[in-house]
């Protein structure tokens, strides 16, 4: 209660600022997330659907198979002792299909370690992301204009700010940057130093949180008392806006439209997909039944995203399952493939990360440049 | 040659950058308009446009994230962090990634990144203005740390520190800034990152120091001559990595050490040159090496840094004991 007054003799007790009215505002406003298609693969906006081409709905539907299969295959992997470290990706095709789709070859990504599917799509192979998670420095070569995969959440933001800028000091007049986290990585201040960088620079930078429900074992709704984290883009005064992560079609518009926006010298965009993490949080061991019930998952497994658009591209006869299968198998072999290659580069060695610590080693890592060479040589 | 102060001659130093390579942006919290709190890069600006020298919103880790982007697109940033303290801001930036990231690639990709920063006590700041960190840098892989001690070294260094292809963390004493006068051309010239410099040759003691330390002690070294006792004063400008052999070569001809640093006296710089002279010189040591350093608490505020900070008359005690040994 605000006292703001006293009338004859008596107090007026009267609120300047309905507080409760202010916060339920603010999540609202933002709680409006873009859809194209619903569970059932039903058109729910026309409008936006007729901006899709048949192709293209083949290609994205293409897309999601194609990282389901890579999870899959990549989980397999990892399970025979193939891999090292690995992030899931199950349950998110469309929230990384989507997005990734709607970026160009000349646009710089930050990713962070669950977005190894869209590094790939943006010029990566699969043969170094393997070599990347076996912990091989040679996995980080890729010809693609993006940043290794971070696994300090939050610094790919702050780093984004600065790609975002330099672009735009390059004087590129059609190209961005954009970055991946989790709603986990929402928390991290990095996030918003590099959405209010990229702000007060006015720089082509496009922010994607995927709020997959869980960082590692601690829910979304613990993790913040607000209630999207489109909002978080209000305080950096920029446009922020959530998607259904679970509708490949509208990620794609929105993050389409995002980067038309950035592009055009508008400043930065903060896009949240509403997603789930199907599965682990990483390969290393993480048990989902510890923290979470059957129950709970249940109704994001409806939403599954390849559901959806396989149902109306099915409809459309456009799709089959036999379709799926074929090409998911065809995915599979190509993996197979690449973790071959990934296996026949030769094993790091200490003495070349040795050399490679500066440009020019100095005198005590020349010594032990010789001293690991012969311990190597051996 | 004109004398000009030691924050003179960084200025000119990173004027020098700027002109050469047009891939050359300076910023930082007031670096701008207001060319800095200490006024390093002061008419930068106005020379060189709001594009290239500009301030930033108050956020260190977004600064020198920001700075691996830029790095990342073509550009050679040289940000100021306003006061070494902050550092621990921007720790994930510096540690966790831009010295990492010649390594992550496989020694593909260049981090030319100079973070600039003063440090250093004795102007009686507000707390965590004077801290002097350097210990927690050295030992960070893929990063190189460097401190002028005169206005011409200044210069020559940040010159240099900028035009490596390695991320540099780039020390001003604080104390310095104004208090140090010397010659500096007004051309070109650099000064290599990784040499120790001989400030004053001697026979009998080496004292090995650096930043704002070293007046302190050419001081002693004074007092010292006066006793006939000649010191060796070694300014080791590089931090990381260390330059062993001039250190090595004055302990085989003064065959006594004192090795000061203006840090707490825990693990660092000193205790670094103590182990590698013990490693790489010990047999020519006839006396223990003994060091200088501030206590192992935290850094004072201002009314007890004058006790706290070491002096010349400790470096001189020091350098008496251990030729006296």
């Amino acid at each position: 209660m605000m006292l703001i007054g006293f009338g004859k003799g008596c107090f007026i007790m009267a609120n300047a600022v309905d507080f409760a009215k202010i916060k339920a505002d603010e999540g609202a406003a933002y709680a409006k997330p873009v859809q194209i298609l619903d569970n059932d693969g039903n058109v729910v906006n026309k409008e936006l659907m007729a901006n899709f081409t048949d192709d293209q709905l083949v290609d994205l539907m293409k897309k999601m198979v194609w990282e389901r299969a890579l999870h899959e295959q990549t989980m397999s992997f990892s399970q025979q002792g193939r891999l090292g470290f690995y992030a899931p990706t199950w349950g998110e095709e469309a929230s990384e299909m989507g997005t990734a789709s709607a970026f160009k070859k000349q646009d710089f990504l930050c990713p962070a370690y669950r977005d190894i599917p869209q590094l790939i799509q943006h010029g990566a192979t699969v043969a170094q992301m393997y070599l990347w998670s076996k912990g091989h420095l040679k996995g980080n070569l890729f010809e693609a204009r993006a940043l290794r995969p971070q696994i300090i959440i939050g610094a790919q933001m702050v780093e984004m700010a600065g790609a975002a800028l330099g672009i735009k000091k390059n004087g590129e007049k059609d190209a961005v940057a954009y970055a991946y986290t989790g709603e986990g990585g929402s928390s991290q201040g990095d996030t918003y130093e590099g959405m209010n960088f990229a702000g007060a620079f006015q720089a082509p930078a496009v922010f994607i949180i995927q709020n997959n429900g869980w960082a590692i074992s601690y829910p979304s709704k613990l993790q913040t008392e607000a209630q999207t984290i489109a909002q978080k883009g209000v305080a950096a005064g920029i446009p922020g806006v959530q998607v259904d992560g679970m509708d490949v079609l509208a990620c794609y518009e929105v993050a389409k439209e995002a980067r038309e926006f950035a592009a055009a010298g508008n400043g930065p965009v903060l896009i949240e997909t509403l997603t789930y993490r199907f599965g682990a949080h990483s390969s290393a061991g993480d048990d989902p039944s510890r923290y979470r019930t059957k129950e709970e998952e249940k109704p994001w497994f409806d939403k599954d995203p390849l559901i959806r658009l396989r149902k109306y591209l099915t409809k459309k006869g456009l799709w089959s399952e036999d379709e799926e299968k074929k090409y998911a198998d065809e995915c599979k072999d190509d993996f197979k493939k690449a973790i071959k290659e990934a296996d026949s580069v030769e094993p790091e060695k200490v003495s070349d990360m040795l050399k490679r610590t500066f440009e020019v080693p100095t005198p005590d890592i020349k010594e032990q440049i010789k001293e690991y060479e012969a311990k190597e040589s051996k | 040659m004109a004398k000009k102060t030691y924050i003179k001659a960084i200025t000119e130093g990173i004027d020098i950058a700027l002109a050469e390579d047009p891939k050359t942006l300076v910023f930082g919290e007031d670096v701008g308009k207001n060319g800095g709190v200490f006024r390093a890069t002061n008419g930068l600006q106005t020379k060189y446009g709001k594009d290239r020298v500009f301030s930033t919103p108050l956020a260190e880790s977004g600064i020198l994230g920001m700075s691996i982007g830029l790095a990342a697109t073509g550009w050679r940033p040289v940000p100021e962090i306003q006061f070494m303290g902050f550092t621990f801001e921007a720790m994930d930036s510096i540690a966790g990634q831009m010295s990492r990231v010649r390594f992550q690639y496989n020694g593909t990709k260049n981090m030319p990144i100079t973070i600039r920063t003063p440090y250093g006590g004795g102007t009686h700041t507000a707390e965590l203005h004077g801290d002097d960190l350097e210990n927690f840098f050295v030992g960070i892989p893929g990063l190189r740390v460097v401190t002028p001690s005169s206005a011409y070294d200044a210069k020559g260094l940040v010159i240099s520190a900028i035009e490596n292809n390695d991320p540099v963390l780039f020390l001003e004493n604080l104390r310095l800034y104004r208090s140090v006068k010397g010659e500096v051309p007004d051309d070109k010239y650099t000064v290599p990152l990784d040499k120790a410099n001989v400030v004053q040759e001697g026979n009998d003691i080496t004292i090995v120091t650096y930043g704002g330390m070293v007046p302190e002690a050419v001081k002693a070294a004074k007092k010292l001559a006066k006793d006939n006792i000649s010191a060796e004063v070694i300014d080791l400008r590089s931090l990381y990595p260390l330059d062993t052999d001039t250190i090595f070569e004055s302990v085989k001809k003064t065959h006594h050490v004192v090795v000061v640093q203006e840090s707490q006296k825990m693990a660092g710089v000193g205790a670094q040159v103590a182990s590698a002279i013990s490693e790489g010189a010990i047999m020519y040591l006839d006396a223990p090496i003994t060091r200088v350093a501030a206590p192992n608490s935290v850094y004072p505020f201002p009314m007890a840094e004058d006790v706290w900070l070491p002096r010349a008359k400790e470096i001189e005690d020091a350098a008496r004991q251990v030729v006296n040994y």
